[in-house]
């Protein structure tokens, strides 16, 4: 039983891994970049709900999506400024500066907010059902149910509009994606849009189950999520999905043992060193070869 | 010297080269040609170490080469230019150069670091030796210029140069005309008769233009789809008749004339 | 013989310049707190040069950079304080502890093509720092008290070390291989360099500084804790890197310079100095991607070229000055 609770547990925390981490794959598949502030729009998601939430005393759903519309705008502003002049710049300058606009965010909401966290406000009262004698808290099945809800509108706009097959295209070959006439920049800023959208969806559902909330809160799950895209093969939708839930569930577990609780951490990295050396291009992903 | 037995190599589904056999003799300037895409780069990038071939053998020297890391191929005396010129273009040309040394250096790491005499007498020889051969080269004017500040003739002969600088008893020269001018590609063809008769070396060379190929080749083989249609000297491929049906039709940069 | 020539030139401005901050240190001309800075900037140029070695000339970024400087911290603090032996045996202990380290993740990772090896650094760092947190011997996450044994005269001469170290390698045979790698390991390959041997080189030898740098660190704080050397610490240093020019040492040299003291001249503005400091970088890449150097040096040579007004056009800096 205990078992099946840890599970259950896991499988609440990686679906959250899972909406940050589909951002990261997304993105990387059409720019080739590794986008360190994706994390902190998660954070800045957050925010946006608990000012949302406390000054204008909005419910659960409005908060929610106000938060995403934020964060949509956040993803596309940094994507413009920051993103697009270094598009044919090497890959470690767009590295460097996605790193830059993470610590920007970071500590940009610091120096208006302040270091300390807040508690972010409970806009649905927590209960705890009994199923089988499995304790499920009704955020759980929340954070599952809204989880499970924007993957499945993402897997519609991906593989059942036209946006989302531009955006299939230009991550298979930009180039040839653009000579077809797919108008590259939208489609670019688009893929920014939607992995933010579900950031910021991440960031808000989070708060709700830990109550607080700080500046550097996106740092590490914005880490984890990412390990866990590159899990999954990084360009790969349901490799981010896959990946997420292994990371949630390997973190509830090793978390629940009194020896393993404290690294954690260091668990989940190490199994993302050992995926990339016995499969470099992860579980789902595809090996590319240069051509010479 | 060298003996390439039944190559083939396959990318997913496709067969990219099919059975291909190719012998070189010493000394021996040998041209692939074929329509693009016919998998004659391919060829060179199985020679090289770059893809391991799914079948076939390579015999170099008599010894199996096949499955080697390209570097050590090199070491094992082959050498190579690319199509897309792959040069070190932010170093400079004389930088370029020593590069192709390095393998061959007699001094270690505490050697360097100390500046010993060793170290100090290995960095003369090898700036003699990149010297002399930019010299040979006629670029020795421009060592201390950065290779991507080169005109596109002098980059694609910087990029023989520092292939040869590596030693080799075999140089693959990939489309070393591309890009060149009439004027430029008859020097080119001068120059490669010239490196085989003063560096004793064995050619390999893809090329699309046919007056280079029909006017320097002791043999020619053609390649279409992966598969090796025709083997002979430049007069029994002017006259073959597949060969001349794998051309007909083509008309972008891979077609060829066959009477020029 | 002219490179006895310059050797003797540059030991007598290298001492001279020791001397000379060694005085005003010692008759207070400078103040214990800007002496204390001044260690900071040694031990700061130690790390980042060490860095430009990995990322700038070979062209593989590392994200872990801290994690080595953990692994030299932790052992030497060990060494010096568990063990009570010398501090030079604990430098040196540092150094190769953080080597092995790096020798052992880089043998397979470093096989591995494009980001890869970025993302695995960064995630060793993260595991050196997990595992410190779970060592009680060395105090897990509470810290670890160090003894106070670096002085002015070690960091100033580990960082000489260093510098001539690295340049010395880079105007070699070995260092040519590396750049050839960052510039195009294809044709490097096809070259006859061995890339992954000269990638694991060249990252050990990195790490073996960035393993002195924590040395010299932890027995200047005289304490250290696991969250010292987070993330943020390998970005910081990325920073100065960056901020000179990937492939410049004179640049990383003077950004470091810059970098940390620039911090303490905007101390009354501590909130917004890491905002400034994160726009800075963003700027530095939009506007000047390649640093202020790119990969040019400051030498006599480029002195005296730039003095008398003529614009550097042709290259030469991996050979120009010995």
């Amino acid at each position: 039983m205990e078992l099946v609770q840890q599970l259950i547990n896991g499988l609440s925390l990686g679906s959250i891994y899972a909406l940050i981490a589909l951002g990261y794959t997304m993105v990387y598949g059409i720019i080739k970049l590794i986008n360190f502030a994706h994390g902190d729009i998660y954070m800045i998601g957050a925010f946006t709900g608990f000012y949302f939430a406390t000054t204008a005393d909005m419910s659960f759903i409005p908060t929610l999506i106000l938060a995403m519309i934020v964060s949509v705008i956040f993803g596309v502003v940094i994507e413009k400024i920051a993103y697009k002049p270094l598009r044919n710049s090497p890959r470690i300058t767009l590295l460097i500066t996605a790193i830059g606009v993470s610590l920007l965010l970071e500590n940009g909401m610091r120096y208006l907010v302040g270091p300390d966290p807040k508690s972010f406000p409970s806009l649905i009262d927590e209960s705890s059902h009994t199923f089988f004698g499995l304790q499920i808290s009704n955020i759980q099945l929340l954070t599952l149910g809204v989880s499970i809800f924007l993957m499945i509108a993402l897997e519609f706009i991906v593989f059942k509009t036209k946006t989302g097959k531009a955006m299939r295209a230009a991550s298979h070959d930009t180039e040839a994606a653009s000579l077809m006439g797919i108008n590259v920049d939208n489609t670019i800023s688009f893929t920014f849009a939607l992995g933010s959208a579900l950031a910021g969806a991440a960031g808000v559902l989070v708060a709700l189950a830990w109550t607080t909330i700080d500046p550097y809160m996106g740092i590490m799950p914005g880490l984890k999520a990412f390990v866990a895209a590159v899990l999954g093969g990084i360009g790969s939708i349901p490799g981010a999905l896959i990946g997420g839930i292994l990371i949630g569930i390997t973190e509830t577990f090793s978390k629940s043992f009194e020896m393993t609780s404290r690294l954690s951490d260091a668990i989940t990295f190490s199994i993302l060193i050992i995926i990339l050396l016995v499969k470099p291009a992860g579980l789902l992903g595809k090996v590319t070869r240069e051509k010479v | 010297m060298l003996k390439v037995d039944n190559l083939s190599i396959q990318f997913g589904g496709l067969k990219a080269v099919d059975d291909f056999s190719l012998t070189i003799s010493e000394k021996q300037i040998v041209g692939l040609i074929g329509p693009n895409g016919a998998g004659k780069t391919t060829v060179f990038n199985m020679l090289t170490g770059v893809y391991k071939p799914t079948s076939g053998r390579i015999n170099y020297k008599s010894k199996d080469i096949h499955g080697f890391k390209p570097y050590i191929i090199t070491q094992k005396k082959i050498a190579r230019t690319f199509q897309n010129i792959r040069l070190f273009s932010n170093l400079t040309v004389l930088d370029n150069l020593k590069i192709s040394y390095g393998f061959n250096t007699k001094y270690n790491l505490l050697d360097s670091v100390l500046r010993t005499p060793r170290f100090q007498r290995e960095e003369l020889r090898i700036r003699n030796a990149s010297m002399e051969l930019l010299k040979a080269f006629n670029l020795d004017g421009k060592a201390e210029e950065f290779a991507r500040n080169l005109s596109y003739g002098d980059q694609r002969r910087l990029e023989i140069a520092r292939a040869l600088a590596t030693e080799p008893d075999l140089l693959l020269l990939d489309e070393p005309a591309a890009g060149m001018n009439p004027q430029e590609t008859h020097e080119l063809m001068n120059l490669i008769g010239w490196i085989r008769d003063n560096f004793n070396v064995s050619v390999l060379l893809i090329e699309h233009d046919m007056k280079l190929v029909m006017g320097i080749c002791e043999k020619i083989a053609v390649l279409d789809y992966g598969k090796k249609i025709a083997e002979g000297t430049p007069e029994q491929i002017k006259n073959n008749k597949r060969v001349i049906e794998a051309y007909l039709g083509e008309t972008d940069e891979g077609g060829m004339v066959v009477n020029a | 013989m002219k490179i006895y020539n310059k050797l003797i030139l540059n030991s007598i401005w290298i001492v001279a310049l020791f001397f000379g901050l060694n005085y005003s240190l010692e008759t207070g001309i400078i103040d214990s707190y800007y002496g204390g800075i001044i260690m900071i900037v040694c031990i700061n140029i130690i790390l980042a040069v060490s860095l430009n070695l990995i990322a700038g000339f070979t062209g593989q970024l590392c994200l872990g950079h801290a994690g080595f400087m953990a692994v030299g911290a932790y052992s030497s603090a060990i060494i010096t304080g568990n063990l009570e032996l010398p501090f030079f045996l604990a430098i040196i202990v540092a150094g190769l502890a953080a080597a092995l380290i790096s020798f052992i993740i880089g043998l397979p990772t470093l096989k591995l093509k494009g980001d890869y090896f970025a993302i695995t650094t960064l995630g060793v760092g993260e595991v050196i720092r997990g595992i410190l947190i779970n060592i009680d011997y060395v105090g897990g996450p509470r810290g670890f008290r160090v003894l106070p044994e670096t002085t002015f005269a070690w960091s100033f001469f580990l960082m000489i070390l260093t510098i001539v170290v690295v340049r010395n390698i880079l105007t070699s045979s070995h260092g040519r291989n590396m750049i050839a790698i960052r510039e195009n390991e294809i044709a490097a390959e096809a070259m006859g360099v061995n890339a992954p041997k000269f990638k694991v080189l060249s990252f050990a030898i990195a790490a073996f500084f960035a393993g002195v740098g924590g040395a010299l660190y932890a027995h200047y704080n005289s304490f250290i804790d696991p969250a010292t050397f987070n993330f943020l610490k390998s970005i910081e240093i990325i920073t100065f890197v960056v901020l000179g020019g990937m492939g410049s040492i004179t640049g990383t040299i003077i950004a470091t310079v810059i970098l940390t003291f620039l911090p303490e001249i905007f101390r009354d503005f501590q909130d917004l100095r890491m905002v400034v400091y994160s726009v800075a970088l963003i700027a530095i890449m939009l506007f000047r991607p390649k640093g202020l150097m790119g990969d040019k040096e400051i030498s006599f040579a480029f002195l005296k070229k730039f003095t008398s007004g003529k614009k550097q056009s042709k290259g030469g800096q991996i050979n120009a000055k010995s």
